[in-house]
């Protein structure tokens, strides 16, 4: 971190426009913290308050009986449990689904690293142009085969499809990780007689644990915020979190409750909004990792 | 019985070709050097020896067994590398050991081949740290240290003081070869220095273009290289060339001056036609101009070296290299002429490039 | 065969041979699956006969769909824009003394980890003209003020673009950030000494070195903007009218709710060329680039 800070830039000259760069961040600050205030502030107003205000007025006796009623007792269609179940649900299929991808991801990534072919260049680029592949062109056949096997609308169907739809993505991310690793050190284990699965096992994968930690991040981003194959692929025993808020919203249009739709929707953030906190480190390495894909 | 031949080994990648039909025996206990400019094939040569490449066609014998389609742990011996490929997350101790570990080697034994070493090379302190505490000189006493476990009977070396600063390459040079006189073992050491290889070397092997260009003492490479490109490779100054013809009655003509070559020990009789004439700058004395068998130059500079200098001379059309004596050196006239030791010359075939 | 099965072990051919079946199946045989549907009068039963380019046509002459088409155009020109100027910008000021930076970055960077429906959501709620910003500057006594833009067929779907700038300005800002810091510091001692102006060192020599850096955030982008679904389903619903419809929503629209899948594979098919038309200059220099 340190040659970080000393080769940052010179700081810009003038007063005047030092003044102006700092007015700059702080109104982007303000567009940036707008939409979180927002819901942070009318979560914690009861009902009375909404109505009589707008939503940007402050709360003036801030509770948080609108997150009890979106944790346990706001509508989603016919079922009156808040957003519990979906929290449930969200875990359940994100903790597997990260967890598989990502050690499968870093076994494909080691593999294709190690895997030497003239078609390798070729077959690299069909995966990584796999990365863009909008769902919509995939997503019929998936549902096609899931419901022959019978994992339409389950558990173990949703948890396939975040685990298949992920791996080129997790894939590359370890490649690229590996193509920095010297080769010599798998072929010093090969000299040791070692065979692919032990070495991935016990020479590689521990000092992967940093490309782990970011992979694992992003995955849990992704798979949590995931929308729309949570609706489409998890029945209606599994819907994650996300599908949930959108029904909790989408009901109480009638009837609205902001403070609680508000509640809920921060009860749902709050998982990536934690693990961003906790992991800023790895979470802004990750994206740049991400970028360079292929 | 040799400890390893090689027999017409040949290998490609697509189109291109890496090794062309390379033979080579290699007696017990002997130190090999494998030397070339890189791109020449000699890293794979030692990865076809390792195993870790497969070659195309051709034999690999190791102390009288075909081992050629066996996988590298199975041959019987160890390899230390340029990067020295420690494995990262494990200590010293581990990595000495993770190759009996997966042998399901007895854990007496085990422990006894480290504690040996750990002496041997002196890391016995090392043996808890991971690889990443270690310097540079460290790392590589481990990556010997870790082949030595596997096999002290042969062992391979790719370019292995390559990431060594110059004073610790000096060390380990030497302490390699005690090593090698210690243990007794076959040693076949991949390097582009030259210096290692005629310090090191028992035999170098020349490497050019996936060939072996000459696989000899190390002496008699410097003194009598067998081609133009062993004779231009080795040596500091490179070696004096300068193009020429040689007449029926065996003497070397180039522009309108004729050398005799009775003093050069032919390899075949009679040749003539087109060749090189290749001189090394200490065969080369400074005559005065005009003097029986010499040639016109003019000095161009000269460069002191502390214990010697180097005079720079153009001479036909060519810039040759002289070595002088200091005083020599600083009292050197302009317009000279230049004399030949033609027993210690070397002639080549201007069509093949090989000696003549 | 044994001896073959034991050289394997020290190969990853099974492991790679089994990615690359996934990869087939799941997404390329996915593609052609698709494709020979949209060659289908299937709707809501798949019929296999194939009809011809039937269902394209009828794609091209429905109203919905153009709109769709429009309105993504629309979007991600401004979209993408917005999103590189804004990010790019504040990954210059980042790269910069500033003080409290890690505070401001953290500030920056945060969107990246909310989903884009709550993304949706909450923009939605704050500009409710009757609840959100609007209200609230005309409750501090600007009364005339107007800001209706979610609710005019018209502007809404810049409202989308504010969300969408929102949620990827930290993305753009994290990765010319990582290119920025990558700048050889002898570069800019040259630039000192040459007493080259800051923005003309920016636009001139910063910026034209980083092309691959930058490239790599307008693919990010753009695949954002096909694939843009979640924040249309949860800031407009593709209204008012269907002046925010997609053709992401489109498709999903007529595979679940109007079970025409004939036309919604013929408009993922459209969706996907569109894609690799504006990806290939990109993938075709890198695929150079490394061999």
């Amino acid at each position: 971190m340190t040659s970080v800070v000393a080769r940052r830039q010179p700081a810009f000259g003038p007063r005047a426009a030092r003044i102006g760069l700092y007015v700059f961040l702080a109104v982007s600050a303000i567009f940036f913290l707008l939409p979180l205030l927002l819901v942070i502030m009318n979560s914690l107003k009861p009902m009375e308050e909404i109505r009589q205000g707008n939503l940007l007025a402050l709360p003036i006796n801030p509770n948080f009986d609108a997150w009890v009623s979106a944790w346990q007792s706001a509508c989603t269609g016919l079922d009156c449990a808040g957003v519990r179940p979906g929290l449930w649900n969200s875990i359940k299929i994100t903790i597997p689904s990260v967890v598989i991808s990502t050690l499968a991801g870093a076994l494909n990534g080691y593999a294709l690293g190690q895997w030497k072919s003239r078609h390798a260049n070729m077959i690299m680029l069909l995966v990584t142009v796999g990365l863009f592949i909008p769902y919509q062109a995939m997503l019929y056949p998936t549902v096609k085969i899931l419901s022959n096997v019978g994992l339409f609308r389950t558990y173990a169907g949703i948890v396939f499809v975040h685990v298949i739809y992920g791996l080129p993505y997790t894939t590359l991310l370890f490649r690229n990780f590996y193509v920095g690793i010297p080769d010599e050190i798998s072929r010093a284990a090969r000299m040791e007689g070692a065979r692919f699965l032990r070495t991935f096992w016990s020479i590689i994968l521990p000092i992967s644990t940093n490309i782990l930690v970011v992979v694992a991040i992003l995955q849990f981003t992704g798979i949590w915020n995931d929308y729309l194959l949570g609706l489409i692929f998890a029945g209606n025993d599994n819907l994650p979190m996300t599908v949930q808020l959108t029904n909790i919203v989408g009901n109480s249009r009638g009837a609205a409750n902001p403070n609680v739709n508000m509640a809920a929707a921060l009860i749902t953030a709050i998982p990536t909004l934690v693990v961003y906190f906790l992991s800023g480190r790895y979470f802004v390495r990750g994206i740049a990792a991400g970028a360079v894909k292929g | 019985m040799s400890s390893i031949s090689l027999r017409q080994i040949k290998k490609s990648f697509g189109a291109l070709t890496i090794l062309h039909s390379v033979d080579m025996e290699i007696d017990k206990g002997e130190f090999i050097v494998i030397l070339g400019p890189s791109g020449c094939g000699k890293s794979t040569l030692l990865n076809v020896i390792a195993g870790l490449d497969a070659c195309d066609e051709g034999q690999i014998v190791i102390e009288g067994k075909d081992v050629s389609g066996l996988e590298p742990s199975e041959r019987g011996l160890a390899m230390v590398f340029q990067s020295y490929a420690l494995f990262p997350a494990m200590t010293v101790r581990r990595n000495l050991s993770f190759g009996m570990e997966i042998a399901g080697t007895p854990k007496a034994t085990v422990v006894e081949k480290v504690a040996w070493v750990a002496k041997l090379l002196q890391i016995e302190a090392l043996l808890d740290r991971k690889p990443a505490q270690l310097s540079g000189g460290q790392r590589q006493r481990v990556a010997i240290g870790r082949a030595l476990v596997r096999s002290s009977s042969i062992c391979l070396f790719d370019e292995p003081l390559s990431n060594l600063d110059a004073k610790l390459r000096a060390e380990t040079r030497v302490e390699l070869k005690q090593l090698h006189e210690t243990l007794g073992s076959t040693m076949i050491y991949v390097t582009h220095d030259q210096i290692e290889a005629m310090t090191m070397a028992d035999r170098v092997a020349v490497m050019h273009k996936g060939k072996v260009e000459q696989f000899a003492h190390p002496q008699s490479i410097y003194e009598k290289p067998a081609s133009l490109f062993v004779a231009g490779f080795v040596g500091s100054p490179a070696m004096n060339f300068i193009d020429g013809r040689l007449d029926g009655s065996g003497r070397f003509l180039t522009g309108d001056i004729a050398i005799g070559t009775d003093a050069y020990a032919f390899e075949e009789r009679q040749p003539s036609g087109e060749i090189v004439l290749g001189i090394r700058c200490e065969d080369v004395t400074v005559v005065d101009r005009g003097a029986p068998e010499s040639i016109p130059a003019s000095l161009a500079f000269t460069e002191l070296l502390g214990a010697d200098a180097l005079g720079w001379f153009d001479c036909l059309g060519k810039r040759l290299s002289v070595r002088l004596g200091i005083k020599a050196a600083r009292s050197m006239r302009k317009e000279v002429g230049l004399r030949f030791d033609m027993s210690k010359a070397s002639l080549f075939s201007r069509a093949s490039e090989r000696r003549l | 065969m044994s001896t073959w099965l034991k050289r394997q072990g020290f190969k990853p051919d099974i492991t790679v041979a089994a990615f690359f079946a996934v990869v087939a199946i799941f997404f390329y045989g996915s593609i052609l699956w698709t494709f020979y549907m949209s060659l289908t009068r299937s709707t809501l039963i798949p019929k296999y006969e194939i009809v011809g380019f039937d269902q394209y046509f009828d794609l091209f002459t429905n109203q919905r769909w153009l709109v769709s088409c429009l309105n993504m155009v629309i979007f991600g020109v401004f979209y993408m824009v917005g999103t590189l100027a804004f990010g790019t910008l504040l990954a210059v000021l980042a790269d910069r003394r500033i003080k409290a930076e890690s505070f401001f970055r953290t500030i920056f960077l945060y969107p990246l980890a909310v989903s884009l429906i709550i993304t949706g959501l909450s923009w939605r709620w704050l500009l409710d003209p009757t609840t959100g910003l609007q209200a609230l500057i005309r409750g501090i006594g600007w009364e005339t003020f107007t800001f209706d833009w979610l609710t005019r067929p018209d502007r809404a779907i810049y409202t989308l673009v504010i969300a969408g700038i929102w949620h990827s300005a930290g993305l753009v800002m994290v990765i010319v950030l990582a290119g920025l810091r990558g700048i050889d510091n002898d570069l800019w001692k040259a630039i000192r000494m040459e007493g080259i102006p800051l923005w003309r060192a920016y636009c001139q020599v910063i910026f034209p070195g980083m092309r691959p850096v930058i490239a790599s955030c307008v693919v990010l982008l753009m695949s954002e903007v096909i694939r843009g679904y979640d924040l249309i389903i949860a800031m407009t619903k593709g209204g008012p009218g269907i002046s925010t419809e997609m053709p992401a929503k489109f498709a999903v629209d007529f595979y679940f709710a109007r079970v025409n899948l004939g036309l919604a594979s013929a408009a993922s098919i459209m969706m996907l060329a569109l894609s690799l038309i504006m990806l290939m200059p990109y993938f075709y220099s890198e695929f150079r680039r490394r061999s």
